[in-house]
């Protein structure tokens, strides 16, 4: 994007969308047409946004490659940034250090069958590779998507699910964490909901994101089903500050999640040091 | 061809003045108890007889620097539009380090595998390394904490500098390292010195015969990564540490940063500071949650970085230069060399047959 890696490309916010009481998704354009014209990135990667005075923070871009009218990213409010974020409105200016990071192998996954398994926030890295395999149908099997929040109202992407759960060609579970008026889907922990989906593993991949406690159970609800370490994907969260592999915050071991990462098979997780 | 020149012990100052001319030159001196580079002033003179307190990492990696420079511009036909003017702040000031040690050159050997040859090039640390010269001046003999020869290095070891000088009869014998070291040599205080390099090399075998036996750091990167999950053993090795930091902050291999904003109204800096991977904050997540939240997980990750993970990635090389400072400065006595040794030397308790 930049020779300097540090030096953020320019954006203006063309959106806000409040997804849930913490969580705000932005839709941002490059405001250099060459950049803008020129940007490519793969599903699964990250950026850095801007918070001039306050910093920046790692935000993967969850939109897909195929629908580059817009970058977007969602903003859960926990701390100085985000909140700073949070005030933002469209018609601002944000500073974008993007793409970053390593993508989900989409090519690698042609021709599978894909379970996509997201929690909370987690859904949005989940996201921008849905929204590319919708975009590229025919090149991938059965599409699965396990989603759940704590409650309804902590659900992201609300507007997007009526259509997802319409479509003839995406298997969509939703589920919550405990029974809330008016919810006509699941009930339950993302892990047991799996197992009651009962996905086969045959030439299948499952991409999991969420709470790490989650990720955990749903990687031993995975392994119950018969998939093996090297079908099981998920992208980590780490504190990262210069997303470029040097300042030293979000090693694993030799593995630098903001260049290596943040997409890794659960086989390449197993062979780091234990330090998640 | 290195070109050898010597320069007389009282004709140092001058030299400096006239390297002044053109750069800005860093020289250790004393500071209350502390040997520490400073720009040179002929008025407070150098301290080069021993090994600074801390090494010369300002030059090439200062404490904090400025990355970017932003202002917000409102437009004043529509006050609700406001445009962002972000301007990067590349460093130009070329830097003479004199008196150095040759383990603190060669500690930014360390980082320039990191910083220059990664997949992105630090535009900021590239600018500066290509401004900085290093005059290194040999080891006499090393001190009870040193072991350069340890980690692949030696008291006259010239990787990372320009100029090597040796002290030899009234002066010191100075060897160009690199070719643009040359460009120091223009002086007309310096002359030929091809007649002094058997004393130099005299020196530098004396020094080299003087160090202590060095410790075998070989396999540490597996040996490290076989007791990651050894509790106890962490626990121990960490059981006196108490998070200060001396350590990264006074190693010449450490480079770990931070990066934040401080805002002036409606403008503001991006700034890049030294940080410390011992401290609790380093890794914590907005979430909450901590990889390494104990000051044994940060010690393991500290000692597992220069001896495990650095030298898995870049061929073997050990991320530590052996000046010793941690050891030396450890307010409690921590020894970098004993816990990599510990952990070569660990053996698992075997279970007795029943």
């Amino acid at each position: 994007m930049n020779s300097n890696p540090y030096l953020p490309a320019m954006a203006t916010i063309q959106e806000v969308i409040e997804e849930t009481p913490t969580i705000k998704t932005f839709r941002v354009t490059l405001n250099n047409p060459n950049l803008k014209k020129d940007f490519t990135f793969g599903p699964g990667q990250v950026g850095q946004l801007s918070a001039f005075g306050i910093g920046e923070a790692t935000f993967v871009i969850n939109s897909s490659p195929t629908r580059m009218d817009y970058l977007q990213f969602s903003v859960m409010k926990t701390g100085e940034v985000t909140s700073m974020l949070h005030t933002l409105s469209a018609g601002d200016q944000i500073g974008v250090r993007a793409p970053l990071g390593n993508a989900f192998p989409y090519e690698d996954m042609k021709g599978k069958d894909i379970v996509f398994v997201g929690g909370g926030i987690g859904m949005a890295p989940l996201r921008t590779l849905l929204l590319f395999m919708l975009d590229n149908r025919k090149d991938y099997g059965k599409i699965t998507l396990l989603y759940g929040a704590r409650s309804p109202v902590d659900m992201a992407f609300s507007y997007e699910l009526p259509e997802w759960l319409e479509r003839d060609d995406l298997d969509t579970h939703l589920t919550i964490d405990a029974p809330f008026e008016g919810w006509e889907h699941n009930v339950g922990l993302i892990p047991n909901v799996l197992l009651d989906i009962n996905p086969s593993p045959k030439n299948c991949v499952a991409i999991t994101c969420g709470p790490p406690i989650m990720i955990k159970f749903t990687v031993q609800a995975l392994a119950k089903l018969g998939f093996e370490d090297e079908q099981i994907y998920t992208t980590l969260e780490k504190r990262m500050k210069c997303g470029i592999g040097i300042c030293g915050r979000c090693n694993i071991g030799t593995s630098y999640v903001c260049q290596d990462g943040p997409v890794y098979t659960y086989a390449q997780l197993k062979k780091l040091p234990n330090e998640m | 061809m290195a070109q050898t020149k010597f320069i007389k012990k009282e004709s140092l100052s001058a030299w400096l003045e006239e390297l002044g001319q053109d750069h800005e030159v860093l020289a250790p001196r004393f500071e209350g108890d502390s040997i520490i580079f400073r720009p040179y002033d002929s008025e407070k003179g150098f301290f080069i007889d021993r090994e600074a307190t801390a090494p010369p990492k300002k030059a090439i990696f200062p404490q904090s620097e400025t990355l970017l420079e932003y202002s917000q511009i409102k437009d004043m036909e529509n006050l609700s539009k406001i445009a962002m003017d972000v301007k990067e702040t590349i460093p130009t000031t070329s830097y003479v380090v004199f008196g150095n040690r040759p383990c603190d050159a060669r500690g930014f050997t360390m980082f320039d595998r990191v910083y220059l040859n990664g997949e992105k090039v630090d535009v900021y640390y590239k600018a500066r390394r290509e401004n900085t010269y290093f005059i290194t001046l040999s080891c006499e003999k090393g001190e009870a904490t040193c072991f350069c020869n340890a980690v692949g290095s030696g008291p006259s070891d010239p990787s990372g500098s320009d100029l090597l000088m040796t002290p030899v009869k009234d002066g010191y014998y100075i060897e160009s390292v690199s070719k643009r070291g040359e460009e120091l040599l223009k002086s007309s205080l310096l002359t030929d010195g091809s007649k002094m390099k058997a004393e130099a090399d005299k020196y530098k075998k004396a020094a080299n015969a003087s160090m202590n036996k060095a410790p075998d750091f070989t396999g540490s990167p597996e040996k490290l990564l076989a007791v990651f999950d050894n509790g106890a053993f962490w626990e121990e090795m960490s059981d006196k540490c108490i998070s200060c930091g001396a350590c990264t902050y006074l190693c010449p291999t450490c480079y770990c940063f931070n990066i934040t904003d401080e805002a002036n109204g409606l403008k503001g800096t991006r700034i890049r500071s030294w940080d410390n991977c011992m401290s609790a904050q380093f890794t914590s997540e907005a979430s909450g949650h901590n990889p390494r939240p104990a000051k044994a997980n940060r010690l393991k990750n500290r000692v597992g970085h220069k001896f495990s993970y650095y030298p898995d990635l870049h061929g073997g090389v050990i991320s530590c230069c052996g000046c010793g400072r941690c050891i030396k400065s450890c307010p409690v006595g921590v020894d970098i060399r004993q816990i990599v040794l510990s952990a070569i030397a660990y053996k698992p308790a075997t279970k007795k047959e029943a």
